[in-house]
This record gives C-alpha cells, sequence and structure tokens, in this order.
C-alpha cells in the first residue's frame, strides 16, 4: 500500500487539498471524483455542521441532555462515509454525525439520543451503521466480528463490485489505549477481516492530550499488528475519501485490514459538559481554524469557479431550514413510556419481567384513578 | 439410549446444533484442533472445518465482542470461556454490549448468543480455576441464564440455548463433567427455563443447580436412612427463575435450604429465599436457609473441601431448618 506502514522517522501526512483550498499532488493516492461530487461533500459538511450548532444551542436551552460536538471533524466523517457502499457497514462512536449523515440516518435520531428519548432510533441493518457506542472501544470488536461474518458469507474478493463488502469501525485516539481495540486489531489481522480501522485523532480525550496515549504516531502502531496504516489529512475531505476508497477496496478484494489515522482536531469541547479552557490553549484552537474542513473546500470552489456565490447562499439557506425543520422534529419527538421499555430486554419475555411490567401498570393505574376521583370533584 | 458422559453429552448437544443451523458458530481458545481443555468441543473443527469451530487468539473480551458483531450479522455464535476465573476480561462486553444491544435497539436486533462457562470447584485446580460467578450474570437484565447437572440435560440445554434469540451464559459443572447417564436423542425436551423436581420429598426442599444437585441428591438418600424425606429441585434456569415449581415445593415443605457453591452473601440463595418469602410466607415454618461457599476469594485446592457445600453442610442445615 502506498500509504506505507511508516517504518521510517518522517512522518507521511497524505494531502489533496490546502487549507488554502489549493489541490495538492501525492505519489500514493488521488481524489477520482469531479467538482459536482466535491460540491456535493460541501453541502454534507455544511449540513452536519448546521447539525452540530444546532443541537448545541439545544442542549444549551435545556432541550438535549448532552451534545458531542463533531465541529472540525466534518471532513474526517463525511470524507470516509462517502467512500463506503451501500453493503458495507460503519460502526461508529458516538460522534459520528457525519458518517450517520452519509449513511441516511435520520439525524432527528441521533438528537432523541441525546435528549434521553431512546438509544438510537435507527435501523441498523437497513443503513449500515450499527448504534452509537459509548463504551471506548467496545464497538471495533463488534466492527471485527461483523466483517469476519462477511468473510464467512462469501462476500469478499469474489470480484463483483456491488457484493464485496467491509466495515468501518471508528474510534478515537484515546479509544487507541483500550484493550477491545488492541484485541480488534489482532483478531482483525489473525482471521485477515474485511475492515478499515478508522481512527479520527483529534489530539484530546476530553483532557488527556494525544501525548498521554501514544509516544509514537498511532498509524505506526499498525505495523506492529501486521497491517498497513497510514495517516491522512483528517480535515481534508479529498484525501480522507481517497485514502479510504482504497483501504477499503483493499478490504473489500481480501487483503485485510488497514489502519487510517486522520489526524484532526476537536474544535469543540469533547461534550456540551466539558469545558476546555481549562486544560488547553486558546492558540491551538486558532492554529487549527486555519486549517477548517469545510472553508478549504469552499475556497477550492470558489478559486476554481465551480461554484459561485449562489452555490454558497442555497447551501447555507437549505441548511438553515435544515436547522428549522430538525428543531421543531426534535420538540416534538412523543415522551417515551416507561412500560414500553419492559418489552425491550429480551425477545422472549420472561415471566417475572412480564410480572413486574403488568404491576407497574396497575400501580400507575392506581395514580390515574386517584386523578380522576379528584377531578369528579371539581 | 446412549451412555455418555456431560463432556460427551454437551459436544453431542454442539454438533447437533451445527449440523441444524449453518449459522452457529463456535469460538473460543483451544476448542479445535485440541477440542477444548476438557475435551467438549473434540472433532468438530475436524468435522465443520475453521470457519465454523473457530480457535480464537487468547483475548476474553476479544472472544465476546467479536461473537457480537457476527452476531448482527447474523451468526449464532456459540462462545467457550476457558475458565470461570478468566470471565471478567469479557465482563463489559457482556454485561454492557450482549445484554443491552436487544434493549437499545427496542428489539430490532437479537443477540443469540451463547457463552459457555466451566464452573465450579472441586478439581484441585489452581486459583482463578474454581469459581462461581454467576450471580454477577444472573443480576444482569438482558441476560439468560442456565446451568445443567446432568449429561441429559446438558446434551438439550445446550442445543435450546443456541436456538434461543436471546443471549444466553450457560453454565458447565466442570467437575461432573466425567459423571454418565443414558441419554435419549429422540426425547422430547423440557423447557430450557424450567426448574425440575428430581427427587419428591414431604419435610424439607432442597433448591440447588449444577455441581450441587448430585451433592443435594446424595444428601437426601442420606437424609432418608434416617427416615427425613427432602425433595430435591434443580433450578436448571438461574434467570429467569422458575419460582411456580419452588413455591409449590415450599408450599408443601414449608422449608426450604438452597445450596450453591458461590458465596452466600448476595448469591442465588439471597434471590430464592427473598422471593420464596413474599410467595409462600404463611406456608412456610422456618426461614429458607442458605449453605453456600464462605464470603472468601476461593481458597487454595488443599482446603476446598471444607469450603464447598458437602453432604454434612447441607445436612447440617437441613436439621437447623428442622428445629424451627
Amino acid at each position: 500500500m502506498s500509504g506505507g506502514s511508516g517504518t521510517g522517522t518522517e512522518i507521511e501526512l497524505v494531502q489533496l487539498l490546502s487549507p488554502e483550498g489549493e489541490r495538492v499532488d501525492h505519489q500514493g493516492y488521488s481524489f477520482s471524483g469531479d467538482d459536482e461530487t466535491v460540491k456535493g461533500y460541501y453541502r454534507d459538511m455544511v449540513l452536519t455542521r448546521r447539525l452540530d450548532t444546532e443541537a448545541t444551542a439545544l442542549q444549551r436551552q435545556g432541550e438535549l441532555g448532552l451534545w458531542a460536538s463533531s465541529l472540525g471533524q466534518e471532513a474526517a466523517q463525511v470524507g470516509s462515509g462517502r467512500a463506503m457502499l451501500a453493503q458495507d457497514y460503519a460502526f461508529p462512536t458516538y460522534r459520528e454525525h457525519g458518517v450517520a449523515w452519509c449513511r441516511g440516518v435520520d439525524p432527528l435520531h441521533l438528537l432523541s439520543l441525546f435528549r434521553g428519548i431512546d438509544m438510537g432510533g435507527w435501523d441498523s441493518a437497513a443503513v449500515g451503521f450499527a448504534l452509537y457506542t459509548i463504551v471506548i472501544g467496545a464497538q471495533t470488536l463488534h466492527a471485527t466480528g461483523y466483517a469476519m461474518g462477511i468473510e464467512r458469507d462469501g462476500l469478499v474478493g469474489t470480484g463483483d463490485p456491488a457484493r464485496d463488502a467491509a466495515v468501518i469501525g471508528y474510534f478515537g485516539d484515546g479509544a487507541t489505549s483500550q484493550g477491545d481495540v488492541n484485541e480488534a486489531f489482532i483478531f482483525a489481522s489473525s482471521y485477515n477481516a474485511p475492515i478499515v480501522f478508522f481512527c479520527q485523532n483529534n489530539q484530546w480525550a476530553i483532557s488527556e492530550p494525544i501525548e498521554r496515549q501514544s509516544r509514537i504516531p498511532l498509524y505506526r502502531r499498525a505495523a506492529g499488528f501486521g497491517f498497513p496504516g497510514v495517516r491522512v489529512d483528517g480535515n481534508d475531505v479529498l484525501a480522507v475519501h481517497a485514502v479510504t476508497t482504497e483501504a477499503l477496496e483493499r478490504a473489500r478484494s481480501g487483503n485485510g485490514p488497514t489502519f487510517i489515522e486522520a489526524y484532526t482536531y476537536r474544535m469543540g469541547a469533547h461534550t456540551t459538559s466539558d469545558d476546555p479552557t481549562k486544560y488547553r490553549l486558546a492558540d491551538d484552537l486558532e492554529h487549527w481554524r486555519l486549517k477548517d474542513p469545510v472553508a478549504r473546500v469552499r475556497a477550492y470552489l470558489n478559486r476554481t469557479g465551480a461554484a459561485d456565490d449562489s452555490f454558497f447562499d442555497a447551501i447555507q439557506a437549505e441548511a438553515d431550514e435544515f436547522a428549522v425543520q430538525l428543531r421543531a422534529r426534535c420538540l416534538g419527538m412523543p415522551e417515551p413510556l416507561m412500560l414500553d421499555a419492559f418489552d425491550w430486554v429480551y425477545a422472549e419475555q420472561t415471566p417475572y419481567l412480564a410480572e413486574q411490567q403488568a404491576r407497574y401498570a396497575e400501580y400507575k393505574q392506581s395514580f390515574a384513578t386517584e386523578d380522576e376521583a379528584v377531578g369528579a370533584g371539581h | 439410549m446412549t451412555t455418555l458422559t456431560m463432556a460427551k453429552a454437551l459436544n453431542a448437544g454442539l454438533r447437533r446444533a451445527l449440523e441444524a443451523d449453518p449459522k452457529v458458530v463456535l469460538a473460543g481458545q483451544d476448542i479445535g484442533k485440541l477440542g477444548g481443555v476438557f475435551r467438549v468441543t473434540e472433532g468438530l473443527q475436524k468435522d465443520f472445518g475453521e470457519h465454523r469451530v473457530i480457535d480464537s487468539p487468547l483475548a476474553e473480551s476479544g472472544i465476546i465482542g467479536t461473537a457480537v458483531g457476527m452476531a448482527l450479522r447474523g451468526y449464532r455464535p456459540v462462545c467457550e470461556i476457558q475458565f470461570d476465573g478468566f470471565v471478567y476480561p469479557a465482563f463489559d462486553q457482556i454485561v454492557n454490549q450482549v445484554a443491552k444491544l436487544h434493549f437499545r435497539s427496542r428489539g430490532r436486533q437479537t443477540m443469540p448468543l451463547v457463552v459457555r462457562i466451566p464452573f465450579g470447584g472441586g478439581i484441585g485446580a489452581v486459583e482463578h480455576h474454581s469459581e462461581s460467578p454467576e450471580a454477577y450474570f444472573s443480576h444482569t437484565p438482558g441476560l439468560k441464564v442456565v446451568s445443567c447437572s446432568n449429561p441429559v440435560d446438558a446434551y438439550w440445554m445446550l442445543q435450546q440455548a443456541v436456538a434461543s434469540d436471546d443471549p444466553v451464559i450457560f453454565f458447565e459443572p466442570k467437575r461432573r463433567y466425567h459423571e454418565r447417564a443414558e441419554v435419549d436423542e429422540s426425547a422430547t425436551p423440557m423447557p430450557l427455563h424450567a426448574a425440575r423436581v428430581v427427587r419428591p420429598g414431604t419435610d424439607v426442599t432442597l433448591v440447588a443447580y449444577g455441581p450441587m444437585v448430585k451433592t443435594c441428591l446424595d444428601s437426601a438418600a442420606a437424609a432418608a436412612d434416617e427416615g427425613r424425606d427432602l425433595e430435591v429441585i434443580d433450578l436448571r434456569s438461574l434467570s429467569p427463575l422458575d419460582l411456580s415449581v419452588i413455591a409449590e415445593s415450599a408450599q408443601k415443605t414449608g422449608r426450604v435450604v438452597t445450596v450453591h457453591e458461590a458465596p452466600v452473601n448476595l448469591g442465588l440463595g439471597a434471590e430464592l429465599a427473598a422471593r420464596i418469602t413474599e410467595q409462600c410466607f404463611y406456608s412456610l415454618e422456618a426461614p429458607v436457609l442458605r449453605v453456600g461457599g464462605f464470603d472468601l476469594p476461593y481458597p487454595p485446592s488443599r482446603v476446598e473441601e471444607e469450603y464447598l457445600p458437602d453432604l454434612d453442610r447441607v445436612l447440617d442445615m437441613v436439621d437447623r431448618s428442622l428445629a424451627y
């Protein structure tokens, strides 16, 4: 693989679009899409960012319990998400809002999770996007096992692009310290599973910097597990797309796992409960603001004349309308019923749980009767 | 009818499960060529291939975590944890992922996964090889927990666990692996989550599961010599509990003694005592009493015979129950 396992001392970073919006040549990778495709990614990223802004506002207004911002990571998520085919499957953390968008998950479901309505209302199997996983790194094993299942289904290396499938396991820099992630690397490598390990190194695991997780660039860890690792500019949607496309193709064709380290930055707080001013410098943020993933695509489209203001205005208008609709739908979501939760525990309900449910229904009903009685008295 | 040891009965059950459904896969350490350290999977990799009988890397969380992924892909993984004390590295995957995926997806995703765990002491092993961690799992909503006590149940219950759309933690009493019984492979098995009266009696009810069922039967035989008629119930299902059989017995005898190897504090016996008291309060002649391991880490094997409940400890508790 042209990205190499990085055995040398020089740290490689695959970049195809500079922060100023200029196309950059790379020896090993190129972006195959046309400008219409790039405009599509721009729209994806703007809408993902608008979703993030609206969700953050909803949290601040008390409408969501929590929100995990994806601000600054739009290129890593849209670039990789758009590299997937319909038959592929993604296993996200709780921050992959841009990937969810690319997979066709209704963004309302992301809000319903953080509003405490449910734990992810989308149909994972239908969209090829697993439920968000909060336990750090646990999903990388699920992704690996799912990939082992694809291989057992005979859907790797058939040569039929409509059939061959692969998995992306998403995780962050902090997760690379988890046992599960390292075990996932070993299982994937040992069974040559069709998987791409996609690490968004956003530099921060809540308050702990990457230096607390690793003494070497993360992508170089892959060499120790026996598969290639590549570091890509995570704020460059074209490079992320190119690198992920190649890694997925490699997996689908039976050549096993790849580790992608998307080098990016968490522009916001870890979640709405976090206060990054306590542990990082404003300068850092300013430095990364110059590498903004959305701005550089806009600069590119502007510079090349592929899009003009009417395009950008239309996208902005769409984003604003999207936010208005999303907000209204969020506030209009019906409250979940405690009584229903009893039905979700088992495929085959147990007598004891059914009994608890019935008793609770009866208990609740006893209040309703009192209320009615009180009401009748007035 | 075939005479089988429990280990062979489990093997035969797994073989039938593999034959019945091509989506059934086995995963665990040393389960392939070696056939497992207890030979429960002997010959299965040879007959079903490395794709279905998977020798896993030495990582318990990895075994369960990848099985979750395979289950999401439509497979029915049967994972072997080599020894009870080694299940803890997989604890997060079991209680946070396996147990909750059906719930989190509001029933959209099933988790038809079995975790086989040889458990309990009495084999003179080094530490971490003799533990009884069943209460942790029985306490966890979303899991079902069962234990077989004899070759017939071993054969049928394992197949039923594999066929279950809910995750099942399957505890195998390793010290009973070599006990034999006639297994009728054409019989109709009883339901997986049902308790069973294995010895009817009228004076005191003993409730046990897994390795302690035999201990209770031996105790009942000894008590019979003294003119006491003990009823023995094999719980079989630890979660959910089949209270109907136990309550019926408790109402008849008025005296219940629970028996397990696990430490008594917050063990299965505690839940049984509470539930029996709730349901049979006016029938009880004595409080529900518990025999179990002491509240110690499992001790060195030279003293395990004293640590583990045995015939004398069971009968001593029967005497106490009758003294009320």
